[in-house]
């Protein structure tokens, strides 16, 4: 068992809520937008749209592109396209850069952020998806007046971040695992974090932070 | 006196680190901003006889292409920044497209009509070698670093003479050799004659290398995703075309470099100079696709290594023949460095270097944390656990028999060494290890498992000199630590400051780390890589801190009298030697160098330093009191970083599998700075090692020359499951002379001996097999326990 099953988990739910609030955009269509489109022009694997395009007029109507998202407690309204991803939202709409792109396509969980408390890759859900429901990205992971979580107290004191592109996913997976099971054994932290990639190889460090913030108060 | 050395400390951007508050080159914005992306190649080798773009601009909302004929031309084989004429590999960019978004960029790439010629591609060097085979450039199949383009063929006798399974040995490009090869194999009680394929890796950082750019007349503001700060400044201004000193480098983050974001890269020119053209900012992010195609690659190693031993297991002769696989460009200094490692770490009494890059089309390889080195040991210790095993010599002993010391000497040139304390981690980690008791359960059974110990050596040279220090005492009394050396992930930018601080008595409270930013002053300090940083930024520190302590005695002796030698430094202040009542604070020196003025404030800098550092001290000149120096301190030889892992592996003879059960490393790096900072790169360097030689897979089609092993998920650079929990560690701790702090640098030696551990243990656990190959699969365990053939043909690469 590993993230990756759970976040496929996850979406399955999505696509059940999605019929319900009335999400008509095909598949096609949205594979169409997300996914490179091929070989020769493997440059396109991600789409930002930074302002309404001829792309996003024609297909205005298929869906509602105000939507109301939760974002680290706030509701926030934003003008959303169909294919826009959740990633695209907060980093290019909300100016919440703290979430990664490492690979756009549901491979290394930088992009890691909570819906509902799911640790969720928001590079493969789209903004559509988590309209009405709770998110929550690095930037909120703090008290209301910064006081940092232990997870990130702890993640400082065992220099766990090295170049720290993948930290802020690694954090936030360990703070839903926290909430799940406050006191999880060190092959129950591997398995909830396994779907976090890091390259710089600092998994000892992670792992020792997030037994060192499972036994504080 | 303030301890900070040797010291753990909490470094001072970490918690921008957890919080997400930390700025990559992708988190910028400005108003205006547009996107930029790159069209690349379809095709392994072609000609570009045509491009079409009229109908991708008259998509509305795009905004413009930049072609390969508007950017700066660098004589072939040089990386280009957009490919003209001739593309050399799936994903080389050939033109950008700008848009008002990436969509739109998108939408006018798949406008955009070429027409391509095919010409013969090759993705494997004995290929192209082979006479009649095909040259990965249309007018040549060898270059590298001071390597003329040309073409190579070596004589189908060559071939015929070495089978299927030995390296046929034309001519070289390069060889060096000392001492009489052939007297010392004749003298060998054991000669051994191996065969193998080192295979390379994408360097895979986690950050798709983004490059965000704007204009102000003539100077140009670029956040860009890079290891190395003002090292790189020279070269990025020539890729884009621009005077240095207006190049405002913005890098204060970078997320994974590895080797392969050390002094810029030609990319970085697309989002420069589309924005020129275009006068708006322009984005440019690369997607993981574009990254594994422009992000590097270690090199394929194609070798045969002859070795001669004593019958007490000293090395007295030893042949090594390195075929690299090189990329279309000028690629890596792999094949030398391996010729270098040899020499340093196993001491042979003499010794034959031969080498040949050989172009590919296959993305551009370069420097990955340990180049070289790291192919070299992994494959080399089990072949030196199997001459230990035909002499009936413990491996830990034939390893301290060969091991460099302080009057070693090395390569053709029989360089002295400045340090060299291999043996001693080798011992220390068997201690740790409890190598005499736990190689005892070499090859044990339990259940479906075989038990393998391994032993593995790493090698990197950790230490350069010739460097600028710069710092500055502002009127508030802090001390400003400018260090130009990036922020790699390593925390030695840091760790290396606090060197300034201890040296002159500041509290680290009260110290601020300027750097990330060239407006804020960034000397000339080397290339985040190479290991060098903890050794060249503590003498660089150490250099303006004697200037900064000259100073304060000088203004000390102006305010209070008498001479400098009469002043000592107290806890951020000057006092008197002869009446401490008498002192001044350092606010008040800073205070009074404003008065005076002149070389005080920066404003008659030293006429030996860097031009950047110059534009760095008239970017801070006359803010305070100013040191600068540059880092003439001698320091004769090379200086070494060594380390040994050793690792107990549980390997499944059901799956393949194993797992890591004990992981100790051991490194030689001088005086340690920072030990969680070197706890983190040992550990994080040994798991770089696991996927080098155990997980990791780099495949090409060599019908088509298509990437079957792009995506992270096909390439599985090592997770939280594959590594062991807790990798043990130590130091050495003997300091190196040559540095005024004793520090040498050790980042990437710790991968090539975390890699070599990994297969000498396998080797081990399956009674001293050796593949010969990595990285070694499961697969290819398994077929090795049913005494099936292996899927691939002894020197094929890029199969797994």
């Amino acid at each position: 068992m590993s993230e990756h099953d759970t976040h496929t988990t996850c979406q399955h739910a999505h696509d059940h809520e999605a019929g319900e609030t009335g999400l008509r955009a095909s598949r096609r269509d949205v594979i169409k937008g997300v996914v490179a489109s091929g070989v020769a022009v493997s440059s396109t694997g991600y789409v930002v749209a930074g302002r309404p395009t001829e792309a996003a007029a024609q297909t205005a109507g298929a869906v509602e592109r105000l939507v109301t998202v939760n974002v680290n407690g706030a509701d926030r309204r934003v003008d959303v396209l169909p294919q826009e991803t959740l990633v695209q939202t907060l980093r290019y709409k909300l100016g919440l850069t703290g979430t990664k792109i490492g690979c756009d396509h549901a491979e290394c969980g930088n992009c890691t952020v909570l819906v509902d408390g799911v640790p969720t890759y928001s590079c493969t859900t789209l903004t559509q998806r988590v309209r009405g429901k709770k998110v929550v990205t690095i930037e909120g992971i703090a008290g209301p007046n910064g006081q940092l979580h232990k997870v990130q107290k702890a993640m400082m004191e065992e220099i766990a971040p090295q170049c720290g592109f993948c930290t802020p996913g690694q954090i936030v997976t360990a703070v839903a695992l926290l909430n799940e099971n406050p006191k999880p054994t060190e092959d129950e932290v591997i398995v909830a974090l396994s779907g976090n990639l890091c390259r710089c190889g600092a998994y000892n460090h992670y792992l020792n932070a997030v037994m060192r913030a499972s036994k504080e108060a | 006196m303030a301890k900070l050395v040797g010291q753990n400390f909490i470094p001072l951007d970490m918690e921008a680190r957890v919080t997400g508050a930390a700025k990559y080159a992708e988190d910028f914005r400005a108003e205006g901003m547009v996107f930029c992306k790159i069209l690349t190649s379809p095709v392994p080798h072609a000609r570009i006889r045509r491009i079409d773009t009229s109908a991708a601009l008259k998509i509305k909302g795009v905004l413009g292409v930049l072609m390969a004929d508007e950017v700066p031309q660098f004589p072939p084989p040089q990386h280009p920044i957009l490919a003209k004429d001739e593309t050399f590999f799936v994903g080389e960019p050939i033109l950008a497209v700008a848009a008002e978004s990436e969509l739109l960029c998108a939408e006018a790439i798949e406008a955009i009509k070429i027409d391509f010629e095919m010409l013969p591609h090759v993705t494997d060097p004995l290929e192209s070698l082979f006479p009649g085979g095909p040259n990965a450039r249309s007018n040549g199949n060898v270059a590298g670093a001071q390597i003329n383009l040309q073409v190579a063929k070596w004589d189908a006798a060559d071939f015929a003479a070495s089978g299927d399974d030995k390296l046929p040995m034309g001519k070289p490009a390069e060889e060096w050799k000392y001492g009489d090869i052939e007297a010392g194999f004749k003298a060998s009680k054991l000669v051994i004659d191996e065969t193998f394929v080192a295979g390379g890796h994408p360097h895979h950082s986690m950050e798709p290398r983004t490059t965000f750019a704007y204009w102000q007349g003539e100077k140009c503001f670029l956040h860009v995703s890079n290891q190395s700060h003002t090292a790189a400044v020279p070269n990025i201004a020539r890729l884009i075309g621009m005077k240095p000193e207006d190049l405002v480098m913005i890098a204060e983050f970078c997320g994974g470099g590895f080797g392969s974001k050390i002094g810029g890269y030609p990319n970085m020119a697309v989002a420069a100079l589309m924005s020129k053209k275009l006068k708006r900012p322009v984005m440019n992010r690369l997607t993981r696709d574009d990254e594994y195609a422009l992000g590097l690659s270690r090199p394929t190693f194609q070798a045969r290594i002859k070795m001669g031993f004593a019958e007490n297991g000293k090395i007295l002769a030893a042949d090594l023949y390195v075929v690299q696989e090189n990329g279309p460009y000028l690629g890596a200094g792999d094949f030398r460095a391996a010729g270098n490692c040899l020499s340093m770490v196993y001491q042979p009494e003499s010794m034959r270097w031969r080498g040949l890059p050989v172009l590919t089309n296959t993305p551009p390889v370069g420097p990955f944390r340990g180049p070289g080195e790291n192919q070299f040991t992994a494959s080399l210790e089990p072949i030196i656990d199997k001459a230990a095993r035909a002499l009936n010599i413990d491996r830990v002993a034939i390893r301290v028999l060969n091991s460099p010391h302080a009057q070693s000497k090395i390569g053709a040139d029989r360089a002295p060494v400045t340090s060299a304390f291999l043996k001693e981690a080798t011992e220390k980690a068997s201690q740790m290890f409890n190598w005499e008791e736990r190689k005892k359960k070499s090859g044990q059974k339990k259940g479906t498992k075989l038990v393998g110990v391994g032993i593995g050596q790493g090698y990197h040279t950790a230490g350069s000199n010739g460097f600028d220090g710069l710092l500055r005492i502002t009127p508030d009394g802090k001390l400003h630590i400018h260090t130009g050396i990036g922020n790699l992930g390593t925390h030695s930018h840091g760790a290396t400051a606090r060197v300034a601080a201890e040296l002159l008595n500041v509290k680290w409270e009260n110290s601020i780390v300027e750097r990330g930013d060239s407006r804020r002053g960034l000397p000339w300090n080397s290339n985040q890589a190479g290991s060098l940083s903890a050794s060249t930024q503590s003498r660089t520190m150490y250099v303006a801190a004697v200037d900064m302590k000259n100073k304060l005695f000088d203004i000390a002796a102006q305010m209070l009298g008498g001479q400098p030698a009469d002043y000592d430094l107290g806890e951020e202040k000057v006092v008197s030697k002869a009446d401490p009542s008498k002192s001044i604070t350092f606010a008040q020196a800073a205070q009074k160098a404003m008065e005076l003025g002149g070389k005080y404030v920066g404003k008659e800098p030293p006429k030996d330093i860097n031009p950047v550092t110059v534009d760095a001290v008239a970017k801070i000149a006359g803010t305070g009191l100013v040191a600068v120096a540059k880092d003439t301190l001698p320091r004769v030889g090379l200086t070494p970083g060594l380390t040994t892992t050793m690792a107990e592996i549980e390997l499944d003879t059901e799956t393949g599998k194993f797992e890591i059960t004990e992981m100790i490393c051991v490194a030689d790096c001088g005086t340690v700075l920072h030990p969680m900072g070197l706890g983190a790169q040992i550990r994080g360097g040994n798991i770089m090692g696991i996927g080098q030689v155990a997980l990791e897979r780099r495949v090409y089609d060599p019908k088509l020359g298509l990437p079957a092993a792009g995506k992270l998920y096909q390439a599985k650079p090592p997770s939280f499951l594959d590594v062991p929990k807790n990798i043990k560690w130590a130091a050495v701790e003997k300091p190196d002379p040559s540095n005024p702090m004793g520090v040498k640098g050790v980042g990437e030696p710790v991968v090539g001996s975390g890699a070599a551990a990994i297969t000498s243990a396998i080797s081990d656990a399956l009674g001293g097999h050796l593949f010969n190959r990595t990285p070694v699969s499961a697969d290819m365990i398994l077929n090795h326990l049913a005494g099936r053939p292996q899927a691939h043909k002894p020197l094929q690469i890029n199969t797994v």
